[in-house]
């Protein structure tokens, strides 16, 4: 008793101070990629080297159409190595969260040069996750949820597919350093004591009753939070004869978290993000 | 503890000889120092399988097949066997015609491969004839009948919508004998997967399991990505062992290339592969501790693990080492900066990590729960071809490191730590010795100056060419297994993972034992199930 009393005093308190502070994140940590497309002269080489089909390119003859979905990136950092001029750079960014999964898709339209260069940027579509707007987003979101479910989350997670690289991180919010139940939040093991569904891995053929079986034994209201590449999009898995893909094939989900896994504190954003409370003034 | 060194073994015959013995015919499809190639004249393995067996205690490691029916008109069964203290592997390919696709089974004889060989038939209708329990076991009941593997069988097929049941159960009878389902979606944050479970009263009488549930085509998925993109595949094979999956199948892929890795690309991926394995076990340590309501050391094993993880983006970028694993080296090499760290972290997590076991040792009330739960015998362990942790902690003295180096691990000395008891607390004392050996091993590649090179360039991989690459994951053998097609792609890529192995351990581990005691017997093998399924 003595020893463990020690131990523990000896450690001290170790959890992070995040959302309150920003996280501490090493400069070697591969974030999302930031794509500056008016100094971007040629896609095709991100495109050919991205593993998911993240960075997509549309083209006739004269122009051409670049598509970047964070929704499948795994941040790998190729579409940097492949990239000149800096145009595509390697942030720490990991706050990727929304409700909106069409924000996490940014594209922009070049005429070409007859190298099929990039001539001039004719349009860009910039999703609203890039540059995260957290006061609206997070209010937008189910401000009549927070006030049913008051300062307390109980989720059930349920692994759809995934490769248990998600689970790894899902898990480490209970640790001593992320400790999610200091905002309320705590796993629990039945849908029927839960209010929200963290859904990961892309929706195996085998794993689609499971996951609805487990959704319908929710009470309502119900939060469906999906989470990583696989997640949102099917990732590298994509869909084949085994895989259905995303999980809003399936559910309507309300909260995307994109990340290959998303860190522990991108998990603690995003599902915050879905009751509400990432609200700025209140923390 | 035992710990062993390399045995001395008895002449291992060469694969002329064997050849010769058994109408064969050597082959040598990559021209790779690491595995020789005998094909033989028909389907039937047994006679040499048995010769190998009882004469030189050579080990099956794996069983699969492969559809060639495009390129030389039959299936293959590839055998691949391997002789302690002898490190090539050998790998024996059998051909299946496809107008009579049968081949003897070895299940009855060798239970290990026994879902191996009904995986053949799910994966490509090859019949294992003979097999005691021909179901299915990769694809459920409900499935159609479809053999995904088979190359007329587009990736991308649409099936029709399930019918009939899932899996039909064994029913156990008996007065007071009652069945639990329990899963796919289980009550903590793991993996989906069935288990049924026979109880009279509190004990387990008989574990049925039902897998497979996260299966992705990740082996079909292979055949249609170039090779630079499977490595990201491979890091999504199991999440926990990425690194080493990715290790394995960059490995595969450069000895079919005759490709030579820079010594400092070795060394780099011999401290990666130890920090995965140590960030792993503490973590494991900690949750066995939890489901005893220990819950002090696991708190303490989730800050050192986090610690690690921290170390790990550090030194890669992400936590789990994703996307440092690449063909010919790894993706960048380290400052003098990172090797600061690196060495300081090593240095203070050897001294928290000793904190911790110290207290897992002196809680009574802890060892109490581990010790004799969930016992695997070393018979059973042997029988059933158990690798890894939970083998070395049932007598089975396998560890790929040491009977077939690769990276640094050839020059850097270190112990296997062994262990006949094959209790839950066995699994945590290989653990907690294979951390200190795996901290030593850090040190080691340290002191060997990490200078020049990390990553040569790959050229493009000739078709046809096949190889294997293995690592000990820290579960255990983590196999692939490559054929090169054209356009630098794979035609086939065969998946191991050591769950494969291990599964049917937790059944005969569970026997006897009070069903309350599962959840922590199961977190001592913590075994893959999307490894597993794939």
């Amino acid at each position: 008793m003595f020893n463990i009393l020690q131990k523990t005093f000896r450690a001290g308190i170790v959890t992070t101070a995040y959302p309150t502070q920003a996280a501490k994140i090493s400069e070697q940590s591969r974030g999302c990629p930031r794509f500056n497309f008016e100094r971007w002269h040629d896609a095709r080489p991100a495109a050919d080297v991205c593993p998911t089909g993240a960075i997509a390119i549309e083209e006739d003859n004269s122009s051409r159409r670049v598509t970047v979905d964070y929704g499948l990136c795994i941040f790998c950092g190729l579409c940097a190595e492949a990239t000149l001029e800096g145009a595509v750079e390697i942030t720490q960014q990991f706050e990727l969260a929304t409700a909106d999964r069409r924000s996490l898709v940014l594209s922009g339209e070049y005429s070409l040069n007859a190298d099929g260069t990039h001539r001039e940027l004719l349009a860009t579509h910039i999703g609203s996750s890039v540059e995260p707007d957290l006061e609206s987003t997070g209010l937008l979101l189910h401000q009549s949820v927070q006030k049913l479910l008051g300062r307390s989350l109980a989720i059930r997670e349920v692994d759809a597919g995934s490769c248990n690289g998600c689970e790894q991180e899902i898990i480490a919010l209970s640790n001593p350093v992320y400790d999610a139940e200091r905002f309320g939040i705590h796993f629990v093991a039945s849908p029927r004591h839960a209010d929200m569904l963290l859904v990961t891995g892309p929706v195996t053929r085998n794993m689609e009753v499971p996951l609805l079986k487990t959704y319908q034994a929710m009470p309502a209201p119900k939060l469906v939070v999906a989470v990583g590449a696989c997640g949102i999009s099917g990732g590298i898995f994509g869909e084949n004869y085994a895989v259905i893909g995303a999980v809003d094939k399936v559910l309507p989900v309300d909260v995307y978290v994109p990340g290959c896994p998303p860190r522990p504190q991108a998990l603690l954003h995003g599902i915050l993000l879905a009751i509400g409370r990432l609200n700025r003034k209140e923390r | 503890m035992s710990t062993s060194n390399k045995p001395t073994a008895p002449q291992f015959p060469s694969i002329e000889e064997l050849a010769q013995r058994f109408g064969g015919q050597p082959e040598s499809p990559s021209g790779s120092a690491h595995e020789g190639y005998l094909r033989l004249p028909d389907a039937d393995i047994r006679p040499l399988e048995q010769y190998l067996r009882s004469e030189f205690g050579a080990r099956l490691v794996t069983v699969f097949a492969e559809d060639r029916l495009a390129a030389e008109g039959v299936f293959f069964n590839y055998y691949v066997f391997e002789r302690h203290g002898y490190a090539p592997y050998l790998i024996v390919r059998a051909p299946i015609p496809g107008d009579d696709p049968r081949f003897p089974s070895l299940a009855a004889e060798l239970p290990a491969v026994n879902w191996q060989e009904r995986e053949i038939h799910d994966w490509f209708g090859l019949t294992a004839v003979g097999h005691p329990n021909p179901r299915r076991v990769a694809l459920h009941d409900n499935w159609p009948d479809v053999h995904p593997l088979r190359k007329e069988f587009p990736l991308e097929t649409q099936l029709p919508a399930f019918e009939g049941e899932r899996h039909i159960y064994r029913p156990t009878m008996g007065e007071g004998v009652l069945q639990i389902p329990v899963g796919p979606v289980h009550a903590g944050i793991i993996e989906p997967g069935h288990f049924n479970f026979s109880v009279a009263g509190e004990p387990i009488l008989y574990l049925q399991l039902r897998l497979f549930y996260t299966h992705k085509g990740t082996e079909k998925l292979f055949e249609s990505l170039p090779l630079a993109k499977a490595v990201f595949l491979a890091e999504s094979i199991s999440g926990d062992s990425a690194f080493s999956h990715a290790t394995a199948f960059c490995q595969a892929v450069e000895r079919a290339g005759n490709i030579a890795v820079p010594a400092r690309a070795l060394l780099m991926r011999t401290i990666l592969l130890e920090l995965e394995r140590i960030a792993n076990h503490v973590g494991d340590i900690g949750a066995i501790c939890n489901d005893v309501a220990f819950v002090v050391a696991n708190a303490h094993a989730g800050r050192l693990r986090e610690m690690l993880l921290g170390v790990c983006e550090e030194l890669t970028g992400n936590r789990f080492m994703r996307g440092m694993a690449c063909i010919g080296g790894v993706r960048r090499g380290w400052s003098a900066a990172q090797h600061v760290i690196l060495r300081g972290a090593v240095w203070e997590f050897r001294r928290d990590f000793d904190d911790l076991t110290h207290l897992i040792r002196g809680s009574d009330s802890t060892r109490d729960r581990f010790e004799r739960t969930g016992v695997l015998k070393p018979s059973i362990a042997r029988n059933l071809g158990i690798v890894g942790v939970a083998g070395r902690a049932s007598g089975v003295d396998l560890d790929v490191r040491r009977d077939h180096p690769y990276a640094a691990y050839g020059g850097i000395p270190f112990r296997v730590p062994v262990y006949e008891g094959g209790d839950v607390w066995d699994r945590m004392r290989v653990r907690i010795d294979e951390v200190h050996e795996s901290l030593g091993l850090i040190d080691g590649a340290l002191a060997s100056g990490l200078e020049g090179e990390f990553r040569v360039p790959v050229p493009p991989i000739p078709p046809g060419r096949c190889a294997m690459g293995v690592v000990e994951g820290w579960r255990g053998e983590i196999l692939h297994w490559i054929r090169t097609g054209t356009g630098n792609r794979l035609e086939r890529c065969r998946i191991k993972d050591p769950s494969l192995n291990n599964w049917p351990a937790l059944v005969e581990a569970v026997q006897g034992n009070i069903i309350a005691d599962f959840p922590v017997i199961n977190k001592s093998f913590n075994l893959s199930y999307s490894g597993t399924d794939r």
